[in-house]
């Protein structure tokens, strides 16, 4: 058995316009079809990811996603990295707070998609942009 | 810009499948197709069937959300039908609750919800031409 998850295949999309958005959507429920993820949990996966690929477009001004099957031996997986080069995010612990916005969202997206996913990491200072990984794991 | 969503009337309800995955720009245009339509064909009834969505995230609930507070405005009920099991799943998970929107298993459902009001105003109708006829 393997110790580190290994990927399988990646794939990597840009995000400038809210058809990247629905692509990113298109992309991640394939991977999570092919890792064998529940309907729930693809519909968790995907939703959270439509809502970290939005976040890159609109606070993050655009940047890119990059989608892999993973495996650690005996489970499958999805990882989805959604990263931007925009201003970053200064108080995580407030940006992580449901409700909460900087722009004229609802304030679900960050602390929404994280109760959506298995794995959730976030690394983020004020002008250095932003880097969001998310893993879902088959049961 | 992707393709508009179609809205179809029928009698005094408009009835929208939202048959694509929905990208944000035409969730907001087919908000305000909605309203135009209301206040245009005076419609009182909105039934918008969402059976072909794979997800509903915090931006498409909260376009369901504004439709109904915006068909409430022009005297206009919504009632959102057809939300899959796993889509209701992750809503709620999300933090989407929906609050103020009437909701229901499937279009039938929907309509049926829609149509108490107009029955009764027909029979009132009915009722007053019986009255009218039997003098």
């Amino acid at each position: 058995m393997m110790t580190a998850p290994s990927a399988t295949a990646t794939e990597r999309l840009e995000v400038r316009a809210d058809s990247d958005v629905v692509r990113v959507r298109q992309l991640v429920r394939t991977v999570a079809q092919q890792a064998r993820l529940s309907l729930v949990d693809q519909t968790k996966l995907v939703t959270a990811a439509s809502e970290l690929a939005r976040n890159t477009l609109v606070y993050g001004g655009g940047g890119e996603v990059e989608v892999e099957l993973v495996a650690d031996g005996r489970r499958s997986g999805v990882r989805a990295v959604f990263s931007d080069e925009g201003p970053g995010i200064a108080d995580l612990d407030l940006a992580l707070t449901d409700g909460w916005t900087s722009g004229n969202g609802l304030g679900l997206g960050l602390s929404g998609s994280r109760r959506l996913v298995e794995q959730f990491s976030i690394d983020t200072a004020p002008g250095a942009g932003t880097r969001v990984e998310i893993v879902t794991w088959s049961r | 810009m992707s393709d508009a969503v179609p809205i179809l009337k029928i009698g005094s309800t408009l009835l929208v499948s939202i048959q694509v995955d929905l990208q944000d720009d035409t969730a907001l245009q087919l908000q305000e197709d909605l309203a135009e339509r209301i206040t245009r064909t005076g419609a009182r009834g909105v039934v918008i069937d969402i059976s072909g969505l794979e997800i509903v995230d915090s931006f498409i609930g909260r376009m369901l959300a504004s439709v109904a507070a915006i068909s409430r405005v022009l005297d206009a009920q919504t009632v959102v039908v057809g939300m899959r099991p796993a889509v209701a799943i992750t809503m709620v998970e999300l933090g989407l609750s929906l609050g103020g929107v009437r909701t229901a298993l499937d279009v039938e459902r929907g309509l049926a919800m829609l149509a108490p009001a107009h029955e009764s105003a027909e029979s009132v109708l009915l009722a007053a031409a019986a009255e009218r006829e039997s003098r």
